[in-house]
C-alpha cells in the first residue's frame, strides 16, 4: 500500500471520528425537552398585521386594559419586582419575567400560566401594572378566591414584594 | 424590536420525541466506522481488505440491529445517543483487539506463556453477542427500574458475594498478583464488574431512604456540614469494604471505584459538599496506609512514580507502564496510523488494561480525545437522564451507574497515561474482557431502561380542562 493512501485513510478515519462525535454532540443539542415558554400575540406597535392576530387571538379580558399598559422595557422604578416565581403547587420553580404585560392564571389553556390545581378555576386571577408601573393583582370571580398573604382578595389590590399570592394549592410571588 | 410588548407567554410542557430514527442513523454510523477501521488495518499490515471483513461488519450490524430493534419495541422514548455510543466503542475494540492478533511478537510471546496462541477478536465477538443478549434480555424483564428497589438489601449481600467469591479456595485465581478473578468451567469471569451493577442498586434504595437523615441532621464546624456520628456508619463500612478488598484482592481499581461510587451518590442525594470532603480525606488515607503496608500495592505506586527506573522495572518484572508512555508519546498529535504502531512492545495485557495505549499511539492525541469525549457523552446521556427520572431511586440509580462508568474510565486511562497508579480495571467497551462488556452491556441497558421512563410522556390530563368543574374548598 502507497504511503499516500495510508495517510489520507489515516487522517480520513480521525475526521469520520470526530464527525461522529460533532453529529452526537447535535443530537444532544436538538434533543431538548422539558419546559416550553410560548410568547403569544407578541405585537410591535404599529406592526398591524401582528396586532391583527394579537386582537383575534388574545382574550376579551386582556384586550380591555391596553392602553394601561407601560411600554415594555421602559424604565423601571426602584424596587419594582422582576419576576413572577410560583414558590408551591405542581408548576413550583417557574418564573416568568414581568415586563409590562398582564399576567393571567387559571386553568384556562390560554392563561399565562396555566395552572393544574384542581381548586383553581378556568379564570382565576390576573396580574397586571397600572399605570405607575405598580404591579394589581385581581381576582376574576373565582370559586374559592384569591388570598394574599391570608386575606382574601375583593377589589384590585396592590401586591408587595415577596408577598405570597395564593390560589388554590399554588403560591406565587414576585420577586426582584 | 425593542419597542415590542409582549402580552402573555403560555408555560407548557415539552414532551421528549421518540427518536429512534436518530438512534438508527447513528447506529448506521457507528457500524460503518468500525468496518472503516478495520480496513484501513487490514491495508497497512497486509495491504490488502482483511478477509473477514464481512463476517465482523455483519455479526457488529447484526446485535447492532437487534438491540434497536429490541429499544425501538420495548423502551420507544429511551434516549437516543446511548446504543450507538456503545455500539462504535465495541466495534472500535473488536478492530483494535484484532489488530493486535496480527502483531507477531504477540503471538509468539502467548505460544512462550501458554503453549499456544488463539486470536481474541473473535472471542470478543462471543462476549459482545453475550452482552448485547444480556442487554436485550434486561429491556424485555425489567418494565420498570423501579422494581429494582424492592431488592435493596438483597443486593448488598449479592455485591459482598460477588466481591467475596475470587476469595473462595479452588474457585478464586490469581493473576499476576490480583484476586479479582473467578475460573468457571473454562472461563475466568472478574465478579466487581458486575457487583458495580449491584452495588449501584443496593445505594440507590439506601440512600433514598436515609438522604434526609444523612443531609439535615448535622452541625455546623468552619462552613462544613459535620455529619452525626451514627450516619457516619454507612460511609464508615463502605469505606472498610473497600479497603478490604484493597488488602485481601490488591484491587486498587475496584476499591476506588466502590468508594468513589458511593461518595458520589451521597453528593447528589445529600446536596453536602462535605462529604466530598469526607470521601478524598478517606479515599486520601486510606490509599496511603494501604500503599505503605501491602508489596503488591507498593510496587504499584513506585512504578507510578518513577516507571523508567530500572529498578522499578526489575522488581515488578515488566516495563509496561514505560512502554505505555512511550506508546503514547510516539503517537503525537495525529498518530502512526491504524495498524503502524508498535504498542505490542507492552506485551502482556496490550489488548486488555493497556488497549488506550494502541489508541494513543495509532490515532494520537486527536483519537484518544474523540475516545474520551464519546465516553464523557455517554457518562453526560447517564447524567441528563437522572435529571429527567421522576422517581429518587431512578435518579440515584442513572447518577450511580453513570459516576461508577466516569470513574472506571478515569482509573484506567489516568493509570495507563501515568496520572494515577496503574490498577487491573478494564476500559469499558473497548477493552478485551468477557465480564467488563456484558456487564456494561447490561448497565447501558438499565440506564436506557430509566431513561424511557423519564423521557416517556407523563400520562395526559383530561383532554380539556376548562369544561372540568372547579372543586370548591369546603372549610
Amino acid at each position: 500500500m502507497s504511503e499516500l493512501t495510508l495517510t489520507v485513510m489515516r487522517l480520513g478515519f480521525l475526521a469520520v471520528l470526530w464527525l461522529f462525535v460533532i453529529v452526537a454532540v447535535q443530537v444532544i443539542r436538538s434533543d431538548l425537552f422539558g419546559t416550553r415558554v410560548t410568547q403569544r400575540g407578541a405585537r410591535r406597535e404599529g406592526g398591524r398585521q401582528a396586532a391583527r392576530q394579537a386582537v383575534a387571538a388574545a382574550p376579551p379580558h386582556q384586550r380591555q386594559q391596553g392602553g394601561g399598559r407601560q411600554s415594555g422595557g421602559g424604565r423601571q422604578r426602584r424596587g419594582a419586582p422582576t419576576k413572577l416565581v410560583v414558590s408551591e403547587g405542581t408548576l413550583t420553580g417557574t418564573t416568568v419575567a414581568l415586563q409590562g404585560q398582564t399576567i393571567t392564571l387559571g386553568r384556562a389553556h390560554d392563561s399565562t400560566i396555566v395552572l393544574d390545581d384542581d381548586y383553581a378555576s378556568s379564570r382565576h386571577a390576573r396580574i397586571y401594572p397600572d399605570r405607575d408601573g405598580q404591579w394589581i393583582v385581581e381576582d376574576l370571580g373565582s370559586t374559592n378566591g384569591t388570598y394574599l398573604d391570608r386575606t382574601r382578595l375583593t377589589t384590585p389590590t396592590p401586591v408587595p414584594l415577596n408577598a405570597p399570592i395564593r390560589i388554590g394549592k399554588t403560591v406565587i410571588e414576585l420577586r426582584k | 424590536m425593542s419597542s415590542s410588548t409582549t402580552h402573555t407567554s403560555t408555560i407548557g410542557a415539552i414532551g421528549a420525541p421518540s427518536r429512534r430514527n436518530t438512534e438508527l442513523a447513528l447506529l448506521v454510523f457507528a457500524v460503518v466506522i468500525p468496518l472503516f477501521a478495520y480496513m484501513n488495518v487490514g491495508l497497512a499490515i497486509s495491504g490488502e481488505l482483511p478477509p473477514g471483513m464481512l463476517g465482523y461488519g455483519l455479526g457488529l450490524g447484526l446485535l447492532a440491529g437487534v438491540a434497536h430493534l429490541v429499544v425501538r419495541k420495548f423502551a420507544p422514548y429511551a434516549d437516543p445517543l446511548l446504543l450507538p455510543l456503545a455500539t462504535l466503542l465495541n466495534g472500535l475494540g473488536l478492530v483494535v483487539i484484532w489488530r493486535l492478533d496480527q502483531s507477531e511478537k504477540l503471538q509468539q510471546m502467548a505460544k512462550a506463556s501458554f503453549g499456544a496462541f488463539s486470536p481474541a477478536a473473535p472471542k470478543q465477538l462471543l462476549y459482545s453477542a453475550i452482552g448485547i443478549a444480556l442487554f436485550v434480555v434486561v429491556m424485555l424483564f425489567l418494565k420498570d427500574h423501579r422494581v429494582l428497589q424492592r431488592y435493596t438489601y438483597i443486593s448488598m449481600v449479592a455485591a459482598i458475594g460477588l466481591l467475596l467469591l475470587p476469595l473462595v479456595p479452588g474457585l478464586g485465581k490469581n493473576i499476576y498478583g490480583a484476586k479479582i478473578w473467578i475460573q468457571v468451567g473454562g472461563f475466568s469471569i472478574q465478579p466487581a464488574e458486575f457487583a458495580k451493577i449491584v452495588i449501584a442498586v443496593f445505594f440507590a434504595g439506601y440512600l433514598m431512604v436515609k438522604r434526609d437523615a444523612l443531609a439535615l441532621a448535622s452541625r455546623r464546624f468552619m462552613g462544613l456540614y459535620l455529619p452525626r456520628g451514627r450516619d457516619l456508619g454507612p460511609i464508615l463500612a463502605v469505606w472498610a469494604m473497600s479497603i478490604l478488598i484493597l488488602v485481601f484482592e490488591t484491587d486498587l481499581g475496584t476499591s476506588l471505584l466502590f468508594f468513589g461510587m458511593f461518595v458520589v451518590m451521597l453528593y447528589v442525594a445529600t446536596e453536602r459538599t462535605s462529604w466530598i470532603v469526607f470521601g478524598l480525606l478517606m479515599s486520601a488515607v486510606g490509599a496511603v496506609t494501604v500503599a505503605s503496608f501491602e508489596p503488591h500495592v507498593k510496587v504499584r505506586v513506585d512504578a507510578w512514580l518513577d516507571p523508567f527506573s530500572k529498578e522499578v522495572i526489575a522488581q515488578t518484572g515488566t516495563d509496561q507502564i514505560a512502554q505505555s508512555m512511550m506508546a503514547f508519546g510516539s503517537g503525537g498529535t495525529l498518530g502512526s496510523g491504524l495498524g503502524q504502531g508498535h504498542s505490542d512492545l507492552i506485551g502482556f495485557a496490550a489488548n486488555s488494561d493497556f488497549i488506550l495505549a494502541t489508541y494513543g499511539e495509532e490515532l494520537g492525541l486527536a483519537g484518544v480525545m474523540a475516545i474520551l469525549l464519546i465516553y464523557g457523552l455517554i457518562v453526560e446521556r447517564g447524567v441528563r437522564t437522572a435529571l429527567a427520572a421522576r422517581d429518587p431511586f431512578g435518579k440515584l440509580l442513572a447518577i450511580g451507574m453513570s459516576g461508577a462508568f466516569a470513574i472506571q474510565v478515569f482509573v484506567v486511562a489516568g493509570g495507563v497515561m501515568g496520572l494515577i497508579p496503574l490498577t487491573g480495571m478494564t476500559m469499558p467497551f473497548i477493552a478485551y474482557g468477557g465480564s467488563s462488556v456484558i456487564a456494561n452491556w447490561a448497565l447501558v441497558g438499565i440506564l436506557l431502561r430509566i431513561s424511557d421512563t423519564a423521557r416517556r410522556p407523563a400520562p395526559s390530563p383530561a383532554p380539556n380542562p376548562d369544561a372540568e368543574m372547579t372543586q370548591v374548598v369546603r372549610p
